[in-house]
C-alpha cells in the first residue's frame, strides 16, 4: 500500500493528504476521514476511529447550506439546531456571548481557540437563559481553572439545551463565512441523517423576515433587580432620587440595566410590544430601546410604538434599539454581509475625533443615506465606515449601534450612559 | 524511541503530515490581511503562506536571548536583512524570539516565526525555497544546525524558487565550520599554517584529563567543546579541582570530549573581526585589545580599538595569520579568532567562523557596517565592491565594557571567570584611552571615585602586580588599606603607606565594617580561589555590590580605573560626541 493516498481538495484546489493512523500492534489503519478533515462535497459520514484510539470520535457535524461538511465532537446538548452561523472574535467573554439574546436564530462561532477554561457562574449571565441554537470552537477545555466557576461549559449547554460541536476548523469556518458572508448551517449529533438531509435543512431555513425578537422578550413588565453581585459591576453613583426609565426588552442584555442603575435610574422592563400609550402611563423620564435579536425589518410594531414615542421624553437606544428608532426616524436598515461581533472594533466619534474601541454584536446597519433632515450620524465604524450611531437633537433621541455596556468588551463607550442621564435631568 | 531525529523525520514526510503555515494576521480573519508574519502548525486545511517566486534569502536568527546570546547576533540577522533587501532579495527572517528586532514582521520581507531548529527549518526550506541560506549571524544556535542542514540539502536536492541554482547555505560552508570547532582538524591546520596554539589535549575521560594537565602542569583552562559564552570553562589549578570539575561540571564521553589547554598566565587577550569575500579577499575589521587578562571571558571584560600595549611586532604577527588562516578555512563572510599574546609571544586560542558579538562594537568603532558587507560577500560580492578592503585603524579610541547583573542575583558571586555572565555592553569613545574608558566604566554603572581609601586585597598570583597599582593609587591622593598578606607584600615592594585591616573572619573591626560605615571608596580584590575566600572573599564582594561600592576584581582592570580617575581629576572634562562625528562621511 502507498504511503500516500490524494484525496479531496482544500479550499485553494491543493490535494490533502490521508492521515494515516498508526495502531501499535496492529500495523497501518486507514481512514476515509480525518477526525479534521473537512469534505466539500456532500456524501455519507463514515468515522472510523477505532476504539483503542485515545481521542474521542467525531460524534456531530456542522454541515453548512453551500453543501460543506464539518466533523467534529460533540458537547452540551444532543440534537439537531438549523441556524444562521456567524463568528465572534472576542478573546474573552465567552458565558455573557452565550446569553446575549441577540443570538437568537443563530450559531456561534468562536474564533478564540481554547473556550470553557473559564467555566461558568452564576454572575456573568446577560440574561436568564442561552438563546444561541449552537456553539462551534475549536477546543473545548478539558478543565475548569477559575474560582468563581458553578459548573463546566458542557454541563451548562446540556442543562440550556444548546448542541455544541468541537475540533472543527474553527479559522478555515471563519474563512469561508468571511468570504461567502453568513451561512446557515446545521449542527447535528444524529448519525441517522445523511450530510445530503442537513444541507437540505440548511438550505431551506432563513433567518430573514423572522420576528425573534417575540421568542426572546418577557412576558410582563417587572422593575429590574440586579441578581449578581455588586462587586462584578465597575464603578457607579447610586442615586437619592433616581430617574424613570422604561425599558423595551427586545432581548435586553443584563448589564445595560445594570449600567443605567449605576447611573442613577430605576429600570421597569417591558415586553417588546408594549403599546406606546401604556409606556406613557409609567410617567418615564426617558425610555430606552434595547438590543435584540433577527431582522429590524421583521417587528413593524416596535417600528410604530417608536414613532409615537419620539419627541415625549428622551430615547436612547443600542443595537436592536438603534435599528428600530432609525426605521422611527423614516430610515431604512440592510444586512450586513457576515455582521460585526468582536470586542474590539474601532468606532469614531465625530464630533470630538475620539475613537473607541468597541464591543459589536448585530447583523444589520442603518442605511444613513435614507434618514431624513435633522438626524445626523454621530459615530461611524472605522472598519468598514457603516453608521455606528445617530442622534436627533430634536427628538432628543441618541443611539449607538454598538455596545457600551461591553459584557464582554472594553468599557471606553460607558459615558453615553452618562450623556443619557443628563439629557433626561435637563428635561425634568 | 531511540530512533535518530532525521529517521522520523522522513516516516512523517513520508505519511504525508506536513506541517502548514499560517499567518498571525491579528484579527482572527475577520479581514484579509498580508502580514508576512507565519507560524506552522500541524493542522489541515489552506497553508497561508503564498510562497513568491522572487530572489530570497533565509536568515536564520539567534533564537531566545540568554547570557553569550544576546542582542548582538540580532543585530547582524536585521543588519544583513535590511543589506540584501537593498540589493533586491525577499529575506527571509527565522526567528523563536518575539522581544527582538528580527520578529518585526517589517525587518524583513517575511518572517518565519519558528524554533531554530533543523526540522523546522527544513519545512521552511521546503515551502519558501530560498537560493541561500545564512547561519551565521544568529550566534551559535543556528551554526550547530549547519552541518545537519547541508547534509539535508544534499540529499533533498531543492531548486530555488527563483529559478536560479539550488537551494544552499551561503558563506563558509559547514565542512570550514567543522574544520574550526574540531580540535584535532583545527590543530592540524594550524600546524600546516605554522600558527602556535598554546599546548592542550583532548580529554576524553577523567583519567586522560589528568594526565593531560600533568603534562601541561598547572594551572589549566578546561572546556567542552562546541560551547557558547564559555559554559563550563574553568581555569583549573590543580588535581582535587580537575576530579572535582571532570565529576561535577560537564559530561566527558568519546563523543563529548573536553579540551584541557595550558593556562597562559598574565596574558593580554585580543579579540579579531574580519570580513572575507569569495574570492580570497579578507580584511581585518578590528584588533581589539582586552583589559582584563585571558582567563576571564572575551564577553565579560572591557576592551578597547585600537590596542594599547601590544607591541607592533604582535600586532604584525596576528595581522598575518589572521587572513591565512581565513583563506585556509574558506571563510565567506564574518570571522572572529581569539589570540593571547604573552610576553610578545603570540597564541591562537580559538577561531569561530560566524559573526561574534563584538561585530557591532567593531562596526561603530570604525564606522564600517561589517554584517552587512558581510551579506553582501555573501552573496557573491568582492570586497573590493563591497568597499572595505583595507583595515580601518581609528585614531579615536573606543571602550567596550560588559555591563554585569550581580546586584539582580543576591547571594550569586560576582568574580569575573571563564564562564560569562555580562548581559550587555556598553560603549565610551573618546580621543584618549583614559577618558574613553571612564565614559564606558560610568556608562556601565560604575561609579569612579576621586578621592578617599581604597582597599586591596590580591591573591597570591597578584600580590607582586599590585605594587605599580598601589603607588598608582597614592600618587592620585588615595589612601591605601589592605589585608595582612595583600599590606606585607606591598611593604616589601616599597610601599609603605598601607594600613593593614583585618578580614571578616579574622576579627572586629574589620573590612566589612568599613565598607558598611563608609569608609571605603573603591576596592580591588582578586580572589584566591579556596574554600575560604568561597565564603569570605565572597560575602565581602556583595558587602561592596549591596553599598554599591565600586568593585574591580582584576589587576588590569583596576590599572585602567585609576588611569581613568586620573584623567577626570586632571581636569579633563567628560564630553559628548555623536557616533557620527567621529566618522567624516557618516
Amino acid at each position: 500500500m502507498s504511503p500516500v493516498a490524494w484525496v479531496d481538495n482544500d479550499t485553494s484546489g491543493n490535494k490533502l493528504p490521508n492521515v494515516l493512523i498508526v495502531n501499535p500492534g496492529n500495523g497501518v489503519t486507514q481512514t476515509n476521514l480525518s477526525r479534521y478533515q473537512h469534505r466539500t462535497q456532500p456524501g455519507a459520514l463514515k468515522c472510523t476511529c477505532s476504539s483503542d484510539s485515545p481521542w474521542s470520535s467525531n460524534d456531530a457535524r456542522l454541515v453548512l447550506e453551500d453543501g460543506s461538511v464539518w466533523p467534529g465532537v460533540s458537547f452540551g446538548a444532543k440534537g439537531t439546531t438549523v441556524r444562521e452561523v456567524v463568528f465572534n472574535t472576542s478573546l474573552t467573554g465567552y458565558q455573557e456571548i452565550m446569553t446575549d439574546p441577540s443570538y437568537a436564530g443563530q450559531s456561534v462561532v468562536f474564533t478564540v481557540p481554547h473556550i470553557g477554561n473559564v467555566g461558568i457562574n452564576s454572575d456573568d449571565v446577560e440574561s436568564k437563559e442561552c438563546a444561541l441554537g449552537g456553539v462551534i470552537v475549536r477546543s473545548l477545555s478539558s478543565r475548569v481553572s477559575n474560582y468563581r466557576s458553578t459548573s463546566s461549559l458542557d454541563a451548562y449547554l446540556k442543562q440550556q439545551n444548546v448542541v455544541g460541536i468541537a475540533e472543527v476548523d474553527t479559522r478555515a469556518l471563519t474563512l469561508r463565512l468571511r468570504d461567502k458572508g453568513a451561512l446557515v448551517g446545521v449542527i447535528s449529533t444524529d448519525a441517522s441523517l445523511s450530510d445530503e438531509q442537513l444541507v437540505e435543512q440548511a438550505k431551506s431555513w432563513s433567518i430573514e423576515g423572522l420576528d425573534m425578537i417575540s421568542e426572546v422578550t418577557c412576558e410582563k413588565s417587572y422593575e429590574w433587580k440586579d441578581p449578581s453581585i455588586p462587586e462584578w459591576d465597575f464603578a457607579g453613583v447610586q442615586k437619592e432620587d433616581p430617574l424613570h426609565v422604561v425599558a423595551y426588552d427586545f432581548g435586553i442584555k443584563h448589564n445595560i440595566l445594570r449600567r443605567l442603575a449605576s447611573h442613577g435610574c430605576r429600570i421597569t422592563v417591558v415586553p417588546a410590544s408594549t403599546p406606546a400609550d401604556e409606556v406613557k402611563s409609567l410617567n418615564p423620564d426617558g425610555i430606552f430601546f434595547s438590543n435584540g435579536p433577527g431582522d429590524p425589518s421583521a417587528v413593524p410594531y416596535a417600528v410604530e410604538n417608536a414613532k409615537q414615542l419620539l419627541g415625549e421624553v428622551p430615547v436612547f437606544g443600542i443595537c436592536m434599539g438603534h435599528q428600530v428608532l432609525g426605521q422611527a426616524f423614516g430610515g431604512k436598515t440592510f444586512k450586513l454581509k457576515f455582521g460585526h461581533h468582536g470586542g474590539n472594533h474601532p468606532v469614531a466619534y465625530l464630533a470630538t475625533g475620539r475613537v473607541e474601541i468597541s464591543a459589536q454584536n448585530h447583523n444589520y446597519a442603518v442605511d444613513p443615506s435614507t434618514l431624513p433632515d435633522g438626524v445626523e450620524v454621530t459615530h461611524i465604524n472605522l472598519n468598514d465606515g457603516t453608521c455606528a450611531g445617530m442622534a436627533c437633537p430634536e427628538k432628543m433621541a441618541i443611539s449607538l449601534q454598538y455596545h457600551p455596556e461591553a459584557s464582554p468588551g472594553p468599557h471606553d463607550s460607558d459615558p453615553v450612559f452618562q450623556e443619557f442621564v443628563d439629557m433626561m435631568l435637563s428635561k425634568k | 524511541l531511540k530512533v535518530p531525529e532525521d529517521d522520523v523525520r522522513v516516516a512523517r514526510k513520508g505519511l504525508g503530515v506536513i506541517p502548514s503555515m499560517k499567518r498571525v494576521d491579528t484579527c482572527a480573519a475577520e479581514f484579509e490581511a498580508d502580514t508576512p508574519y507565519m507560524y506552522s502548525t500541524y493542522e489541515p486545511g489552506e497553508s497561508e503562506s503564498r510562497p513568491e517566486s522572487s530572489k530570497k534569502v533565509l536568515i536564520l536568527g539567534g533564537g531566545p536571548n540568554r547570557i553569550g546570546q544576546g542582542i548582538e547576533f540580532d543585530y547582524c540577522c536585521c543588519h544583513a536583512s535590511f543589506s540584501l533587501r537593498e540589493i533586491g532579495y525577499d529575506t527571509i527572517m527565522l526567528n523563536s524570539n518575539p522581544e527582538t528586532v528580527s520578529t518585526d514582521y517589517d525587518t524583513s520581507s517575511r518572517l518565519y516565526f519558528e524554533p531554530l531548529t533543523v526540522e523546522d527549518v527544513l519545512n521552511v526550506i521546503e515551502v519558501e525555497r530560498p537560493e541561500g541560506i545564512i547561519v551565521q549571524f544568529g550566534g551559535q544556535t543556528p551554526l550547530s544546525l549547519a552541518t545537519r542542514l547541508q547534509a539535508a540539502l544534499e540529499e533533498l536536492q531543492i531548486p530555488a524558487a527563483s529559478g536560479e541554482g539550488m537551494v544552499k547555505i551561503w558563506g563558509t560552508q559547514p565542512d570550514a565550520i567543522d574544520a574550526a570547532e574540531d580540535r584535532e582538524r583545527f590543530e592540524a591546520l594550524l600546524n600546516e599554517l605554522g600558527i602556535k596554539q598554546p599546548p592542550g589535549g583532548i580529554a576524553r575521560s577523567q583519567e586522560e584529563a589528568l594526565v593531560i594537565a600533568k603534562r601541561l602542569s598547572y594551572p589549566v583552562m578546561v572546556r567542552p567543546s562546541y560551547v557558547l559564552g564559555g559554559r563550563a570553562m574553568e581555569i583549573v589549578y590543580d588535581d582535587a579541582n580537575m576530579e572535582r570539575y571532570i565529576t561535577t561540571a560537564v559530561e566527558v564521553d568519546p563523543e563529548k570530549p573536553v579540551l584541557v589547554d595550558k593556562y597562559l598566565n598574565n596574558a593580554v587577550e585580543i579579540d579579531v573581526d574580519a570580513l572575507c569575500d569569495q574570492y580570497g579577499g579578507v580584511v581585518i575589521g578590528g584588533i581589539m585589545e582586552h583589559i582584563e587578562q585571558a582567563g576571564v571571558h572575551s564577553g565579560d571584560s572591557a576592551c578597547s580599538i585600537p590596542s594599547q600595549t601590544i607591541p607592533e611586532e604582535s600586532l604584525a604577527t596576528i595581522r598575518e595569520w589572521t587572513p591565512a588562516l581565513a583563506r585556509a578555512l574558506g571563510v565567506v563572510g564574518l570571522l572572529n579568532i581569539q589570540y593571547a599574546v604573552q610576553e610578545g609571544q603570540v597564541y591562537i586560542i580559538e577561531a569561530n567562523p560566524r559573526a561574534s558579538r563584538t561585530v557591532p562594537f567593531v562596526s561603530k568603532a570604525i564606522g564600517h557596517p561589517l554584517a552587512k558587507y558581510a551579506s553582501l560577500a555573501m552573496a557573491g560580492q568582492s570586497l573590493e565592491e563591497i568597499g572595505l578592503t583595507e583595515e580601518v585603524v581609528p585614531t579615536h579610541v573606543s571602550v567596550k565594557e560588559a555591563v554585569l547583573p550581580f546586584s539582580k542575583f543576591p547571594g550569586a558571586d560576582v568574580l569575573l571567570g571563564p564562564e560569562m555572565r555580562s548581559t550587555g555592553e556598553v560603549m565610551g569613545i573618546d580621543a584618549d584611552f583614559s577618558m574613553a574608558y571612564a565614559k564606558a566604566q560610568i556608562s556601565a554603572g560604575q561609579s569612579l571615585p576621586t578621592d578617599g581609601t581604597v582597599f586591596l586585597s590580591m591573591n597570591d598570583q597578584n600580590k607582586e602586580r599590585c605594587i605599580p597599582l598601589a603607588e598608582k593609587l597614592l600618587e592620585n591622593g588615595f589612601k591605601l588599606v589592605a589585608t595582612e598578606g595583600t599590606a606585607a607584600a606591598l611593604k616589601a615592594g616599597g610601599v609603605t603607606a598601607v594600613t593593614p585591616v583585618l578580614k571578616i573572619h579574622e576579627g572586629r573591626p574589620n573590612i566589612g565594617d568599613m565598607i558598611k560605615s563608609d569608609g571605603i571608596q573603591m576596592i580591588v580584590i582578586t580572589s584566591s580561589g579556596d574554600s575560604l575566600d568561597a565564603v569570605d572573599g565572597r560575602a565581602l564582594r556583595r558587602s561592596a555590590l549591596s553599598n554599591e561600592v565600586p568593585l574591580v576584581t582584576t589587576v588590569a582592570g583596576a590599572v585602567a580605573t585609576v588611569d581613568a580617575i586620573h584623567a577626570i581629576k586632571s581636569g579633563k572634562k567628560i564630553e559628548m560626541q555623536a557616533l557620527q562625528d567621529f566618522f567624516e562621511d557618516a
